[in-house]
């Protein structure tokens, strides 16, 4: 599903965000990548949504090779991903409802499917009853709900979570994780971003860690195994 | 070019949600909405009224022309079917908007209503023997008095005219007018094309930067580039429309006091005093006024968004 093969990011300034990393993630798998701050978590999250482009290196989602993708073609492609991340990102200056009709507009979905797909999702996320507030009215843990079924509303086959409970509390953290993994049993690839060696190591899933822009542990079913 | 281009593939509800989101983005941005279609106002206003001072000059001036004539006299004893050929020949050509033959008897009899209109018995003397016999010669009517030297020199150079008389500082006058009518109207509506340009440029570029955060989601959940532009153009063509639609309607109702108010006062100067009826100037009025309205618009939003959106 994922390939990266010997993929180098390097800013403006010369720092190796990403130095040389080779990777596979099948599809349906629950992957985690961990690792220091700096080492290069986020950085490979924006080369998988192409929002940067690597300085070297080959990246193919799908069986599609992001450097051959033409401009044009990017729109349709993150169409196939579903994105989360540490601070939420919904409109503030619309309701739940919106905020998850909001993703099937965008992707030109019939109002009349709309109006089935967002309530199913909302049930998924256990905020049915919440649907007319607005994000500023909703806890931490509830936001990132909404935005994890605006994310999954579009039915897309890989899942990326940047730090998706870096702002949540224990409580929260397990509830988002617990959906994480319905949505992966349910067939979605999910790549998550995290900080939380509590959570790594109940779900006992692969553990990719990252230091210095390289890959030093990528284990299956692993424990939380900080590089320092 | 690409198949998604703005419009194409959209479906209705699509459409509906980007006039919904347009429609949003001037509320949420009410300040410069309404700056920008204040502005849009005062120029369409602006070139509203110039527009109708121009219209109503010209027709002044369109009637002025039309009484402007040449006259073309013959040679002696220059037969009729030479001076009908000369008639028919003069018809053709561009500006003239009629010609009239003039019988030696029709010039003599207005000579006589002239010169003898005190004294009609005098004339008698002339009774039979027209002394004008040789006098018989065309008025020939224009529409275009910046032809009418051309049309001298042409006329002269056919068979049998002798001399064709003409005013031309009158048709200089006229057709240098038109001339400088014609430059002002393009200066002017060049201004205030650029400035209305400008304005709706600013507020969609803040429309832009207000939802700077909305359009990056956008693009993660992968709408395409024209679905992120589109209501920025409807708020723009928006703007433009009210902008159009609320000057040209107060114009309207203002052309219509007005003038009918200066044409009762002035009664008596009826013959100067004739506007254009409101419903004629509004038959071009209109549709340019909205065209404008809308095409600055949706250029003004158009080639802002390409300036600022670009992936
Ligand atoms: N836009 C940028 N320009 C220059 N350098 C950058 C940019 N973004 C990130 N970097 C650098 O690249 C390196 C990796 O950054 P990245 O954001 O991928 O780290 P991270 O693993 O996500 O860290 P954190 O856990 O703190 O979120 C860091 O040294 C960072 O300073
Ligand atoms: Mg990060």
């Amino acid at each position: 599903m994922i390939d990266l093969d010997n993929v180098t990011k390097a800013y403006a300034k010369g720092t190796h965000a990403l130095n040389g990393i080779s990777l596979h993630i099948d599809k349906g798998e629950f992957v985690f990548i961990t690792g220091s701050s700096g080492s290069g978590k986020s950085t490979l999250i924006k080369l998988l949504l192409k929002e940067l482009e690597p300085t070297s290196g080959t990246i193919k989602v799908n069986g599609i090779t992001l450097g051959r993708m033409k401009n044009r073609a990017i729109p349709k492609y993150r169409r196939m991903l579903g994105v989360v991340f540490q601070d939420f990102r919904l409109l503030k200056d619309r309701n739940v409802y919106d905020n998850i009709a909001f993703a099937q507009r965008v992707v030109i979905t019939p109002t009349k499917q709309i109006r089935k797909n967002v309530p199913a999702m909302l049930s998924l996320v256990g905020l049915a009853e919440k649907y007319k507030s607005f994000p500023r009215q909703l806890s931490g843990g509830e936001q990132q709900r909404v935005a994890l079924a605006r994310a999954l509303v579009n039915s897309p086959k890989i899942l990326l979570a940047d730090e998706p409970t870096g702002n949540l509390d224990p409580k929260n953290s397990k509830e988002i994780m617990r959906l994480l993994e319905i949505i992966n049993e349910r067939g979605t690839t999910v790549v998550v971003v995290t900080h939380n060696q509590e959570i790594v190591d109940e779900m006992k899933k692969r553990v990719i860690v990252l230091d210095k822009g390289v890959i030093v542990h990528d284990e299956r079913q692993a424990g939380y195994t900080y590089a320092d | 070019m690409t198949s998604d281009r703005l419009g194409i593939r959209m479906r209705i509800s699509t459409i509906g949600y980007c006039l919904k989101q347009g429609l949003k983005n001037i509320w949420r941005n009410k300040m410069f909405s309404l700056a920008s279609i204040a502005t849009m106002s005062a120029c369409i206003f602006l070139f509203g009224i110039f527009f109708a001072v121009v219209q109503n000059f010209q027709s002044i001036v369109r009637e002025a022309e039309e009484a402007v004539t040449m006259i073309v006299y013959f040679e002696k004893g220059t037969s009729q079917e030479i001076m009908d050929a000369v008639g028919e020949e003069i018809k053709t050509r561009d500006g003239v908007a009629s010609v009239q033959f003039v019988t030696p008897e029709q010039a003599w009899d207005s000579f006589k209503g002239v010169y003898f209109a005190e004294r009609p018995e005098l004339a008698e003397g002339f009774a039979d023997d027209n002394p004008l016999v040789d006098y018989a010669h065309y008025e020939v009517y224009l529409n275009d008095v910046s032809l009418q030297a051309d049309l001298v020199t042409y006329i002269e150079s056919l068979e049998g005219v002798r001399r064709v008389r003409a005013s031309q500082e009158v048709a200089d006058i006229l057709s240098n007018f038109n001339l400088l009518v014609g430059y002002i109207s393009i200066a002017v509506i060049l201004l205030l094309l650029c400035v209305s340009v400008f304005l709706i440029s600013n507020t969609v570029t803040i429309g832009i930067a207000v939802r700077k955060e909305e359009i990056a989601i956008m693009r993660l959940i992968g709408a395409t580039n024209s679905f992120i532009k589109a209501p920025f153009v409807v708020e723009g063509i928006l703007i433009g429309l009210i902008g159009a639609a609320l000057p040209l309607g107060l114009l309207y109702y203002l052309y219509n006091s007005l003038t009918g108010y200066l044409e009762e006062q002035f009664n008596l100067l009826t013959g100067f005093m004739k506007f254009l009826p409101v419903n004629e100037l509004f038959e071009i009025l209109l549709p340019t006024g909205m065209l404008l309205g809308v095409g600055i618009g949706f250029f003004g939003s158009f080639f802002t968004i390409r300036k600022h959106l670009r992936v």
